[in-house]
């Protein structure tokens, strides 16, 4: 080709131009003529009967258009989970309220300001029940989050391997017989991997209206999934998939939160259809952690065996997962995905279980990593327990147990398929990049001069860019929202009459820079410059099936359909040029003036006659090609994909006020191909913050009656500038064979790989105290009471 | 997020200011603290007096033996103030570490003093430099000292009618030097303080001839911890003297805990940063 | 209440609550979304703007009290078509990702520099303390504050991280 090829390039974003001048548009700067607002009426009990409900004051208030309980939303049903299907959550409390914050009726008024003055003035009277907060309660059934529920518990997965009974009673009694040697050590940690508030900084909105002429719903919606959201608006409204369009414009970060069917979606197109006017609900901060899903909240026994000299024999992983009241989404599912990383990078056998259990507090369900994050915790924490414990070098260990490179697949202890990874040239790269060497006599000078200084490694295997469509078997599919739509990718590519190029993806970014991506990868195989391509996401009625952007799964899915049909439009119009210029097709290259017959310079046809041919079909002529430039393409990969990596931390501890200061940071990822390493850098650097944030600061706390006591910024601190350092990135590239570019996904290695590099960082800095472990988050008084704890 | 109507008033005067107060109203200055109680529906007055339009408010003035704060001296003035930071090194790193920026360009030293959180900054600076709190009235002007203006968490000595309208500190003389350090709740400095110290010291002679020593964010409220100073009084300064009357911090104070921290960990963090807050005010002294 | 004040250059007026706070007016008076809400407590900055050549928070000010005030928000900060440095400084140096955070920390940064072009890592991350930013882990925000200073003072930036080979 004669344009040099536009993938591997750091090509500035083309979204930013609108973004940095402040005229991105978000839902709540769409404000239809006559929007009315919602506010809800919230559960101040995290579990409490309902004895009445008295709206006539609030109705009566300035400028109240509709308070709306659960009996007016009745009919509607309750929103139903994925995979794991027990307890839907209720439009609105039906008679009962599981968890502080809860919704129990929705006001509607003429501004933001009269609708929240009226939502206070509806009164509620709650009868208290005993709540379960506790998760080692909640397992054991000391109350019910539901009374019309036998237990508590959910589901419990387990592996080792997955689905084989016999296999997991072998692998418990090997690593039984492991533990039962006298030349082996048995290390095991029960550590907590807390609950979290995602906090994308742009809270949740939506905008409902309603045409009742058309009969249609348009909505615009800050989320990740617009397909099953509009899915879910047509099943729960008894409508056909073409009356209901949704649109995600920008969104202000995701991480998960926005890969939900909220309540307050349903109940605000409800409020426009009863109406008949335009209703717009934004969530304010304060409400947000009880209007949106949290994530993590585990407990867990992570056990390790190996031999004294540093062979792993043996791991196994005993685990509670907090569910909260009520399945949203893929809420049981969130620890089944950390299963599949149970076993990490490493052969060695592995018993993994995880019970998920309902409590009286808001669902849990993706934030970022989700499952992943907290499988690669309790597994590369009790690995440095071990190197601790045996006085072996936590490098030299795992790259010990890794199961050795390859390039076509292979099977993990527990039971699933891994397509491509050469994890000891990662880990040795990260070696030599951070100067491990150094950096440890570094440690040891400091610590003659009394000062806590910390190296901390982790290894890690993520698995993402969820495919295939063979996962809904398994129910990963929108099949609750009346859509028979597998994790497949969508990716269609049309050149315009005029030579501009749509491209039309099934994603919902919100903020990984998909309308620059895309266009790398339309150009790369039409050889038009980027700056005429432009990428639409998120949107139901441009792309006729999207899955949407969660799980890191874009590039891999969409992006490897987007190359596909890319690559079909390119054909096409070679076969155009080809018979323009009189020539074969195979002889035709592209490029950004048009089509050359290769080797003859003079033979060209530009984009503009391609083009003009396309949509003049009668140019054509005898040669059989049909009219038009596009093509669309549903891609389904083979596998998953599962890129890795490791990073390393040296951390300060001020042991006098348990003050921890992250020095340095050492990322080595690998992601596969890399299509912008700029767009992939910038990912890497927000997941190991989101990391460091759920390490150092991050937790909701809820006391024993369940009420949330870090519901505000205030306290519930994320990281700011001043909290983190400069990251060292770095990378191997392993490609993967699921798809055409041979990249994995990179939107959440960042956040598995960083949380327990800190901790173990910060364990290792006060090793010369005795310090073995330290729950998250680090915060300055739990690492002092610690060191308080090991002096004895 | 969205505040409960309230009645505005934006007097020109302090007399008209004084005319506007009643039981149900707020004075605000910078509203830092005010406006997001209220838009968290907190704390909802009938009537919010905006002081922030009155002329003559807003200067840091040498009036001799002292300096005087205006009641709308934003925290970024306190901070960058030479002045403040001669005389008043405790007070001014205290505004320096208070809010963020965009807070230290809209709140005010005053307003801070008069929120009186139990967490904040300033009041401590305040407490260790001896400042006066001027309060006026429609009923005249009377001088609280700041070692009683502090009451409880989140109320001050300030009746509902009453305007903090300058803060008065005594100059620094030879041989003195004050200094503040906190733990911020996010580690390092940053955000409200799990416990800070703030110290002021006159050497002479080699040895502390007086000491002023206060705490904030361990307990019911900012304060004096006088037995810290009494330790500190005739010894040499030394590290080993610090420590040995650091040991006093809390002294007759009722420590809490929060979500940062236990009532030990609180207790001995007091100790921490009164130790570092005296060493860093000898070291200012010269 | 009816308030006046100048907005980007441009005199405006309105008729408010006291109660408004001035984010909302803003946004909804004036239609300007480029300042955005993102907490209640303060604790954010994506509502910051500059008034009076100051990076305030607008959702912890009450409209009414910015009568008469000099405001500049991020669709002021652009001229005849130019990017404002710090701007360029964030498209050049990826310094945002999904956007939200990006106006009020172009508004804080920008107040940064015009009080101190070359301002050290510390204190640019101490000058953005006040604005929150979930996506980018804050590395890209101090390159981008870092290219427009050197900007700013007529230097050249230094080259991007993605070009320096491993850091």
């Amino acid at each position: 080709m004669a344009t040099k090829s536009a993938l591997g390039g750091s090509v500035r974003r083309r979204e930013d131009p609108a973004l940095i001048q402040g005229l991105g548009s978000y839902v709540d700067d769409i404000t239809p003529h006559g929007t009315a607002y919602v506010a809800f009426v919230r559960s101040p009990y995290a579990h409490a009967k309902i004895t009445s409900i008295d709206t006539s004051a609030a109705e009566a208030a300035d400028g109240v258009v509709a308070v709306y309980t659960h009996d007016d939303v009745a009919h509607l049903g309750d929103l139903i989970a994925q995979v794991v299907v027990v307890k839907g959550r209720p439009l609105l409390a039906n008679g009962e309220v599981n968890h502080a914050g809860e919704a129990v009726a929705m006001v509607v008024a003429e501004t933001t300001y009269q609708a929240r003055d009226a939502a206070d003035l509806v009164e509620v009277d709650y009868d208290p029940l005993p709540a379960v907060i506790d998760l080692k309660d909640a397992a054991a059934d000391k109350a019910l989050v539901h009374s019309d529920l036998e237990t508590n518990v959910v589901v419990t997965w387990e592996a080792g391997p997955w689905g084989d009974e016999e296999g997991i009673a072998a692998t418990k009694q090997t690593i039984a017989d492991a533990k039962a040697r006298d030349d082996t050590v048995t290390v095991s940690i029960e550590a907590v991997n807390q609950r979290l508030i995602p906090v994308p900084i742009e809270p949740r909105s939506v905008v409902a209206e309603w045409n009742q002429g058309y009969q249609r719903f348009r909505v615009h919606s800050s989320s990740q999934v617009a397909h099953a959201l509009m899915g879910a608006i047509k099943t729960t409204f008894g409508l056909d998939a073409n009356q209901v369009h949704v649109t995600a414009p920008e969104v202000g970060g995701g991480f998960g939160v926005k890969l939900n069917i909220y309540n307050d979606e349903i109940l605000t197109c409800f409020a426009a259809q009863k109406l008949g006017r335009p209703v717009k609900w934004t969530e304010t901060r304060r409400e947000a952690p009880v209007s949106s899903i949290q994530g993590r909240g585990w407990v867990a026994t992570a056990t390790l065996v190996g031999t004294k000299d540093g062979e792993i024999l043996g791991y196994e992983l005993d685990a509670i997962a907090d569910m909260g009241a009520y399945e949203q989404n893929f809420t049981a599912a969130i620890p089944f995905l950390g299963l599949f990383v149970g076993s990490g990078q490493y052969s060695f056998p592995t018993h993994w279980k995880a019970t998920c259990v309902f409590t009286n507090t808001m669902t849990t369900d993706a934030y970022r990593g989700a499952g992943r994050p907290e499988a690669a915790y309790y597994l590369e924490r009790v690995i440095d327990a071990y190197c601790r414990e045996i006085g072996a070098d936590p490098f030299e260990v795992r790259k010990k147990a890794f199961i050795p490179q390859f390039f076509e697949g292979a099977t993990s202890p527990i039971g699933f398929a891994i397509d491509t990874g050469d994890y000891a040239t990662n880990l040795d790269k990260l070696a030599e990049v951070a100067d491990y060497a150094g950096l440890k006599a570094e440690r040891d000078k400091a610590r003659e001069e009394g000062r806590y200084i910390g190296v901390g490694v982790s290894a890690y295997c993520e698995v993402c860019g969820f495919a295939p469509t063979a996962l809904s078997e398994l129910g990963f599919s929108w099949s609750t929202y009346g859509l028979p739509a597998g994790f497949y990718g969508t990716g269609l590519v049309r050149v315009n009459p005029d030579t501009s190029v749509t491209v039309v993806t099934g994603t919902g970014p919100s903020g990984q820079g998909h309308q620059t991506t895309w266009a790398q990868i339309v150009s790369d195989r039409l050889g038009l410059p980027i700056e005429k391509i432009r990428v639409i996401t998120g949107d139901t009625e441009e792309s006729p099936m999207g899955i949407g952007t969660f799980g890191s799964r874009s590039l891999a899915v969409d992006g490897g359909a987007t190359f596909t049909a890319a690559e079909r439009v390119a054909e096409k119009a070679r076969s155009i040029a080809a018979h323009l210029l009189e020539a074969s097709a195979d002889d035709i290259e592209l490029d950004a003036d048009g089509g050359h017959v290769t080797g003859s310079p003079d033979s060209t046809v530009s984009w503009d006659d391609i083009a003009a041919a396309a949509y003049l079909p009668h140019r054509l002529g005898e040669s059989q090609i049909e009219g038009g430039l596009e093509s669309h393409v549903i891609f389904d990969p083979p596998n998953a994909t599962w890129p890795f990596g490791a990073h390393l931390a040296m951390v300060e501890v001020d042991p006098e006020t348990g003050d921890v200061k992250i020095l340095k940071y050492f990322t080595v990822d690998d992601c596969g191909n890399v299509v912008n390493p700029m767009i992939v850098a910038g990912q890497v650097h927000g997941g190991v913050v989101q990391g460091i944030g759920q390490a150092m600061f991050e937790e909701a706390i809820y006391d024993p009656d369940g009420n949330l006591l870090t519901g505000s910024l205030l306290d519930y601190p994320i990281p700011t500038a001043s909290d983190v350092p400069f990251f060292t990135l770095n990378s191997t590239v392993t490609p993967t064979f699921c798809n055409s570019l041979g990249a994995k996904g990179i939107g959440e290695a960042g956040t598995i790989g960083s949380a327990q590099t800190i901790v173990n960082a910060v364990v290792d800095a006060l090793e010369p105290l005795g310090v073995k472990h330290i729950d998250m988050p680090l915060r300055p008084r739990r690492v002092w009471a610690a060191i308080q704890e090991a002096r004895g | 997020m969205y505040p409960r109507s309230f009645d505005y008033v934006a007097p020109t005067s302090l007399e008209e200011a004084y005319g506007a107060l009643g039981d149900d109203s707020k004075v605000m200055a910078g509203g830092m603290s005010l406006i997001p109680l209220m838009k968290m529906r907190l704390f909802s007055p009938g009537v919010v007096v905006d002081i922030g339009r009155i002329p003559g408010l807003d200067s840091i003035d040498d009036s001799g033996d002292h300096l005087e704060i205006g009641a709308l001296v934003r925290h970024a003035t306190t901070a960058s103030s030479d002045a403040v930071r001669s005389h008043a090194a405790a007070l001014a790193a205290a505004a320096a570490l208070t809010g963020d920026v965009q807070v230290r360009n809209r709140g005010t030293t005053c307003g801070a003093l008069a929120h009186a959180d139990v967490a904040a900054d300033q009041p401590a600076g305040a407490l260790a430099c001896g400042a006066v709190m001027v309060v006026g009235s429609s009923s005249g002007t009377r001088e609280i000292a700041a070692g009683d203006f502090f009451v409880d968490s989140l109320t001050s000595a300030l009746e509902p009618n009453e305007i903090l309208t300058s803060i008065r500190i005594p100059k620094a003389g030879p041989g003195e030097g004050s200094a503040y350090d906190k733990l911020g709740r996010r580690g390092g400095h940053s955000d409200y303080a799990v416990a800070g110290a703030a110290a002021w010291v006159k050497k002479s002679n080699g040895s502390i001839e007086a000491a002023r020593v206060a705490v904030t964010g361990v307990g019911t409220k900012p304060q004096i911890a006088d037995g810290v100073a009494q330790a500190l009084v005739g010894t040499d300064g030394s590290d080993e003297a610090i420590k040995a009357a650091a040991q006093n911090a809390v002294e007759g104070m009722t420590v809490l805990e929060d979500l940062y921290g236990s009532e030990e960990y609180k207790t001995h963090l007091a100790k921490v940063y009164v130790a570092r807050a005296v060493k860093a005010a000898l070291a200012n002294a010269g | 209440m009816e308030v006046s004040m100048t907005v980007n250059g441009k005199a405006v007026s309105g008729d408010v609550e006291p109660r408004t706070l001035l984010v909302h007016f803003i946004r909804e008076n004036l239609r300007l979304t480029g300042t955005h809400v993102g907490c209640e407590t303060g604790y954010c900055g994506a509502c910051t703007v500059h008034i009076d050549g100051k990076a305030v928070k607008s959702c912890t000010m009450l409209a009414v009290q910015a009568e008469g005030a000099d405001i500049t928000t991020i669709e002021g900060m652009a001229s005849n078509g130019e990017l404002h440095p710090v701007q360029e400084g964030f498209w050049e140096r990826h310094g945002l990702q999904c956007g939200y955070c990006t106006p009020g920390m172009i508004m804080s940064a920008s107040a940064l520099l015009a009080e101190n072009n070359n301002p050290s890592e510390s204190e640019i991350r101490h000058g953005i303390e006040g604005n929150l930013c979930r996506c980018t882990g804050y590395h890209n925000i101090i390159r981008a504050i870092e290219y427009a200073g050197a900007k700013m003072r007529g230097d050249e930036p230094a080259p991007p991280d993605w070009e320096r080979g491993g850091e």
